[in-house]
């Protein structure tokens, strides 16, 4: 089945699953209210985004020269950078130093990048014991489910479902308090972190003229991951750079905000290097692991390239009424919503992704709420024209080339018109047939009926009742 | 060639085609793309951040408002024997057996009257009897008003894991710490540690929280349940 098909499947079953709108529409609207709260706050909004998207068109149109020093300046300090081109590399990388060290444990903290090349995958494969931190990616791990959202992974659960869930895979008492159950997951994660060998993490920002990382996180579980292991590897996208430390003053604000309706995330961190002399802990390496995979593809787009702007903080996604309505798995890809749809073209395949271009009703909201204003909704529009561009749907062609003959001739046009018109009533009874032409319209609502009168003959013989006539 | 070389070929190659500048429709006139260094900020994030009024009471007003919202304690104390005071208490309160701390021109001191056991962290300790710990004392960097902020760095504040390993994090500042606004954390670090940044720097707002429960706030996920802040 292709993934287009797939996406249409998953989605009629997810949209009109009440359940599942009632637990979104709940858990985005206290989103929503909070965003806002925040957001009144600035002095000038419209303006924090316009810097926000400058600084990030500057780092994103000079990526060569800013990538150089944020390594030079890595390595500087003893932090051993390595350039993986796609997946398979990266994943390379990682399970050699994961050999290397004889590991047998990992723990993780939250990485989009990691789901991406399917990371812990990989991991297990080779025969270790891969431990997400964050709760809610723990949640979807031992739920055997990739993250539902890139900023909130069990956002679709119940504490129900959660509660069942730790009953079986971790042996806890049912509990249907949220506290409690957030208790149990610290409990079982603290020993993993004293004994794991190594600590993988994910990056926020990449600070180029200091060569340092910045993981944002409200939990405190990339603070462990990138303190007690002996071994760290931070996997990240070679677009997550910004200029200057001081641009995250512009940044970490407007991330908490836009993500989780913070002032501020719970913890910023900056990390510049492993345990240096004189340090009372630390790891003793660092592995900062740069990935391209495809994003110097977008990158070569000039119209999209803004899309490497972005800062995941899942804003578009929860202001999307195509993502509130079919959820987050229904796309079937690590980025869902609005950028997903955008970037997984890019990153996938066109032809295998472009229905995401059409996964939109091109509302704009996401481009309106996208805190460094990446032009979603028309770069959605975009690779529907690339899309077609590339390989024309031929039947498309040619049905809209019939009706534009048509519509130059207004005798053939008159004459049609009138036979459909007579042939309608008869066609209704097919109308739920599987084979129907117009099926995907008419399983769900009904064909317009044509008008007995033409609106030429309408306006022909319109009683004129206004002297303005 | 090197999968670096590959990749930095490939952006250089990317960028000979010229992308709009945000909020200009039209491509921008980008003369030689790759060329500039580190240029100046396009702006000024003051001008847009949450304001944060100007006198030291102001700043002190909206910590406290903020520390309340993010349920952090936040003391502002008239001397550092208040500070010892308020330590002590907080000792017998909570029963603590046992507290980690780093040597320090206030925890030194203030720690050495605690009445329970106090683990001195040096390089080589031992992480299983950190986590044993009650509470975990530190100095710090800065505060910052704007956010509710703790500012440290594994120098100022006793390495990566005391801050965030024991149930109950306890901040040592004093009040000249406290600044107005991110951009002067920032100016702060650079003034204080020049090219030798610490090879971490955390900006710590309010306790380990989570939402990921039904979007319900719970504290203490995986670091501290408790965030006190002293300043003297």
């Amino acid at each position: 089945m292709s993934f287009a098909s797939e996406f249409r499947n998953r989605a009629r079953v997810v949209a009109s699953n009440l359940r599942h709108r009632q637990i979104i529409r709940t858990a985005l609207g206290n989103y929503e209210t909070a965003r806002d709260r925040r957001k009144a706050t600035y002095q000038d909004w419209q303006g924090a985004r316009q810097l926000a998207a400058e600084t990030k068109w500057e780092a994103i149109n000079h990526l060569d020269h800013y990538l150089l020093d944020f390594s030079t300046r890595l390595e500087a300090r003893g932090t051993k950078v390595h350039w993986a081109s796609n997946a398979s590399q990266a994943r390379e990388i990682i399970l050699a130093i994961v050999q290397e060290k004889q590991a047998r444990s990992v723990i993780k903290s939250k990485a989009m990048t990691a789901e991406e090349i399917h990371l812990n995958e990989a991991l297990e494969k080779a025969g270790l014991k891969v431990v997400e931190s964050d709760l809610g990616e723990l949640i979807v791990q031992l739920r055997r489910e990739t993250p539902y959202h890139i900023v909130f992974p069990s956002m679709h659960l119940t504490r129900e479902e959660i509660s069942a869930l730790f009953e079986k895979e971790l042996g806890s008492a049912p509990t249907l308090d949220p506290e409690e159950l957030t208790m149990i997951a610290r409990r079982v994660l603290r020993g993993k972190y004293l004994t794991a060998d190594i600590g993988i993490t994910g990056g926020n920002f990449a600070v180029a003229e200091t060569g340092m990382v910045s993981i944002t996180e409200n939990e405190g579980n990339a603070r462990l991951t990138a303190a007690l292991p002996k071994t760290m590897i931070t996997l990240l996208g070679i677009e997550k750079i910004i200029p200057r430390l001081d641009d995250l003053a512009l940044f970490l604000p407007m991330l908490a905000t836009m993500g989780a309706g913070q002032a501020l995330t719970g913890y910023n961190t900056l990390y510049g290097g492993p345990r240096q002399p004189g340090e009372l802990d630390g790891p003793e390496e660092w592995h900062v692991v740069l990935l391209d995979n495809h994003r110097t593809e977008l990158l070569a787009d000039g119209e999209q390239r803004d899309a490497l702007h972005c800062i995941r903080c899942g804003a578009c996604l929860n202001v999307c009424p195509i993502f509130r309505n079919v959820g987050g798995h229904t796309y079937g890809t690590t980025y869902s919503g609005p950028i997903g749809s955008v970037i997984t073209p890019h990153l996938r395949g066109l032809q295998d992704w472009k229905h995401l271009s059409g996964a939109s009703s091109l509302c704009g909201a996401c481009t309106e709420t996208c805190p460094v204003k990446i032009d979603l909704h028309h770069h959605l529009l975009q690779n529907r024209r690339n899309a077609a561009q590339e390989r024309p749907d031929n039947l498309e062609e040619a049905a809209f080339g019939v009706f534009g003959w048509l519509t130059r001739r207004p005798a053939a046009w008159k004459t049609v018109r009138f036979i459909l018109q007579k042939i309608q009533p008869l066609t209704r009874q097919f109308q739920k047939k599987p084979w129907h032409p117009a099926k995907p319209w008419t399983q769900t609502r009904d064909l317009p009926v044509i008008p007995s009168e033409s609106f030429r003959d309408w306006w022909k013989n319109r009683p004129k009742t206004s002297k303005h006539d | 060639m090197t999968e670096k070389g590959q990749i930095l070929n490939r952006i250089r190659l990317a960028l000979k085609t010229n992308a709009p500048r945000p909020g200009h429709p039209a491509p921008a006139q980008v003369k030689n793309p790759g060329g500039s260094h580190h240029p100046p900020s396009p702006g000024e994030p003051r001008n847009w951040l949450p304001k944060v009024g100007e006198s030291v009471e102001e700043h002190r007003t909206l910590f406290a408002r903020n520390a309340a919202e993010l349920k952090a304690d936040f003391h502002w104390l008239d001397s550092l024997e208040d500070a010892r005071k308020l330590l002590n208490d907080m000792a017998s309160r909570e029963v603590w057996q046992k507290v980690a701390t780093h040597a320090g021109e206030c925890t030194s001191p203030l720690c050495s009257t605690l009445p329970c056991k106090v683990l001195t962290l040096s390089p080589g300790y031992d992480r299983n009897e950190l986590e044993s710990c009650n509470a975990g004392i530190s100095e710090c960097d800065f505060l910052v008003a704007q956010t509710g902020t703790v500012a440290l760095t594994n120098q100022s504040a006793g390495g990566r894991a005391l801050s965030v390993l024991p149930p109950h994090h306890i901040v040592l500042a004093r009040k000249h710490q406290l600044l107005a606004d991110l951009p002067a954390a920032f100016a702060g670090l650079r003034q204080k540690y020049g090219d030798n940044f610490p090879t971490m720097i955390s900006l710590i707002t309010g306790p380990s929280r989570t939402g990921d429960i039904e979007r319900i706030l719970v504290l203490g996920a995986h670091g501290p349940k408790k965030l006190t802040i002293l300043a003297f």
